[in-house]
């Protein structure tokens, strides 16, 4: 089952930059909640905040609460532990380049100590399943690097990736930016099914996705959460002048 | 009005092509001229240890140790476990200080005053000459105990590895994304678990290179040795005893007086070499072995 996620008075910067500014949210679980804005509003920073991979820059700051399941991930968790709940598919693909596609997918479970055979085997079919991968891979799998994969195979390489771990919150970060329309439909079926097991945080340049795929939308601009609604109402009667010039393509 | 193209027209010309052709071959011309100078003092030197080595090589030279001036039949089966004991002890010492030191500067120290410190002894490290190692660990383990021994040999061929070895792991870590330490953190794997297995791993190859390369350096020295293993006309595999080294044998039987020797010496020149190419062929075989189509 997913979880919701509480926000409050969320603050991040790198350096001096203060890239997200008192965000307040409250993410309902098995639910998706798309997250849309322009390029450098802070959609990345924001989903990096949730299970704490925005402290691993060195530069970075954060201060709020992030309520995971009325547990606060700040102070009373570790950051590994949050990570291994809240599984996270980059901007940019990242497999590892020198293991084979299965291990790649097995990487996240072999890396916490789990060792069974029979059960990696069987999580990592399904994950690549999932992910819309297995038939391109199935011949391939113990004797192909993750590198060798194309862009839009390596980015559902990550997904199944994250998958294989199965975490309460998935975070995507524009998961389907480098597929075609038929692998992008294929993301968007999983998302949707994936919705009864996971809370979705999805970050989308594309509005069409995110009607399509998410029950409620999230719209930054400039490091704050200018408006919050169900995805229907985002559309097509939008409070704030703002996310109306930015839905109508009038921006900017 | 349009603002004016720097790109010049397109058009069809033979001429253009032909001159490119010439270009291009003048080029590889000159890569090839390159290569050429590079790998002819290689082969040069092969082929004369060939020349000068071979007849001296057969059954005895592997399996029999030195014999006295003027008998025959002698060969240096001592050596070159002596130098498969020495290189091995070094191995064990300077791999894994080396790695752990490169370890703790790509991922730990950064550029904080530690870090430089340990980068700083580590190329000074570098810098000093072999003959001066050897007198220090002579100083440090030879004269405490009182007598020369294989140890002794072994722990300075092996400090003299730590330095390359350190460096080229640092680099090699250093050159692995920030993308993919990320993709290992955000699967909730703890930090020294990503370093140890998906960090090094991802730069295993160089890192394998790195050893190697430290590994084929200090199979050849000679001037450390002198002080520390000092060389043995006797068969011997104890880490407490002075031990014969290939280096050694070659030294003390090209300075003789005698032409037997002097074939002994060049024969033991051709075998060193052969068998520093063959273990780092053997251990490039090894380790590519496991690598897979397409990883980088
Ligand atoms: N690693 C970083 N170091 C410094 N500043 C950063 C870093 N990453 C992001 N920023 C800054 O933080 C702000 C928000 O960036 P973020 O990546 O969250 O944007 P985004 O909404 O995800 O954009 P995009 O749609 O292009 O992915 C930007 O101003 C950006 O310059
Ligand atoms: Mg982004």
């Amino acid at each position: 089952m997913g979880v919701g996620i509480k926000i409050s008075d969320l603050n991040a910067w790198y350096g001096t930059n203060h890239s997200l500014q008192e965000i307040q949210l409250d993410i309902p679980a098995n639910h998706a909640t798309a997250l849309i804005g322009p390029s450098g509003c802070g959609k990345s920073t924001f989903l990096r905040c949730l299970n704490r991979m925005h402290e691993t820059n060195p530069i970075a700051r954060v201060t709020g609460k992030v309520l995971i399941n009325e547990v606060d991930i700040y102070a009373e968790s570790s950051p590994v532990e949050i990570r291994r709940r809240v599984g996270m598919v980059f901007q940019r693909p990242n497999p590892f380049p020198t293991m084979s596609i299965y291990d790649n997918v097995a990487s996240g479970l072999k890396l916490n100590g789990f060792r069974s055979r029979r059960v990696l085997d069987e999580v990592v079919e399904r994950s690549l399943r999932q992910s819309a991968l297995w038939d391109e891979v199935k011949d391939d799998l113990k004797k192909k690097s993750g590198a060798s994969l194309s862009g839009g195979q390596q980015q559902r390489l990550c997904i199944a990736r994250a998958l294989a771990v199965d975490p309460e919150v998935m975070l995507m970060d524009e998961p389907a930016s480098a597929l075609d329309p038929i692998s992008t439909a294929k993301i968007e079926d999983l998302i949707f099914e994936l919705k009864s097991q996971y809370t979705i945080v999805i970050v989308t340049h594309n509005m069409q996705q995110a009607a399509r795929v998410a029950e409620n939308t999230g719209f930054f601009l400039m490091g704050k959460l200018v408006e919050f609604d169900s995805t229907h109402k985002i559309f097509t009667n939008p409070r704030d002048k703002r996310t109306e010039d930015y839905i109508t393509g009038r921006f900017g | 009005m349009a603002s004016q193209s720097l790109r010049p027209p397109l058009r069809a010309s033979n001429v253009n092509v032909f001159s490119r052709r010439i270009k291009s071959n003048i080029v590889s011309g000159l890569a090839l001229l390159a290569t050429i100078i590079v790998i002819a003092p290689l082969i040069a030197i092969l082929f004369y240890l060939l020349k000068q080595g071979i007849t001296s090589l057969n059954w005895n030279f592997f399996t029999k140790i030195p014999v006295p001036a003027g008998e025959s039949g002698g060969g240096m089966e001592n050596a070159i476990v002596g130098s498969g004991v020495v290189l091995a002890l070094a191995s064990l010492i300077g791999i894994p200080l080396g790695i752990g030191a490169g370890i703790y500067l790509a991922e730990y120290a950064g550029s904080t005053r530690m870090g430089n410190l340990v980068r700083f002894t580590a190329d000074v490290l570098n810098g000093v000459p072999s003959i001066v190692m050897g007198i220090a660990i002579y100083a440090l383990i030879v004269l405490p105990q009182k007598h020369f021994s294989a140890l002794a040999g072994g722990v300075v061929l092996g400090i003299m590895m730590v330095p390359t070895v350190t460096r080229t792991t640092e680099e090699m870590l250093r050159m692995v994304p920030h993308a993919i330490r990320e993709a290992a953190l955000g699967l909730g794997v703890p930090a020294w678990r990503s370093v140890l297995t998906i960090t090094v791993r991802t730069a295993s190859a160089g890192i394998v290179t790195g050893c190697m390369l430290a590994f084929a350096r200090v199979a050849g020295e000679t001037a450390p040795l002198l002080f520390t293993a000092f060389g043995n006309a006797f068969q011997s595999t104890s880490l407490n005893e002075p031990i014969a080294a290939l280096p050694l044998q070659i030294f003390v039987y090209a300075v003789s007086p005698y032409d037997e020797w002097h074939r002994l010496a060049w024969a033991g020149a051709l075998v060193l070499i052969v068998l520093i190419m063959a273990s780092v062929a053997l251990v490039r075989y090894v380790t590519s072995r496991g690598m897979l189509k397409g990883a980088s």
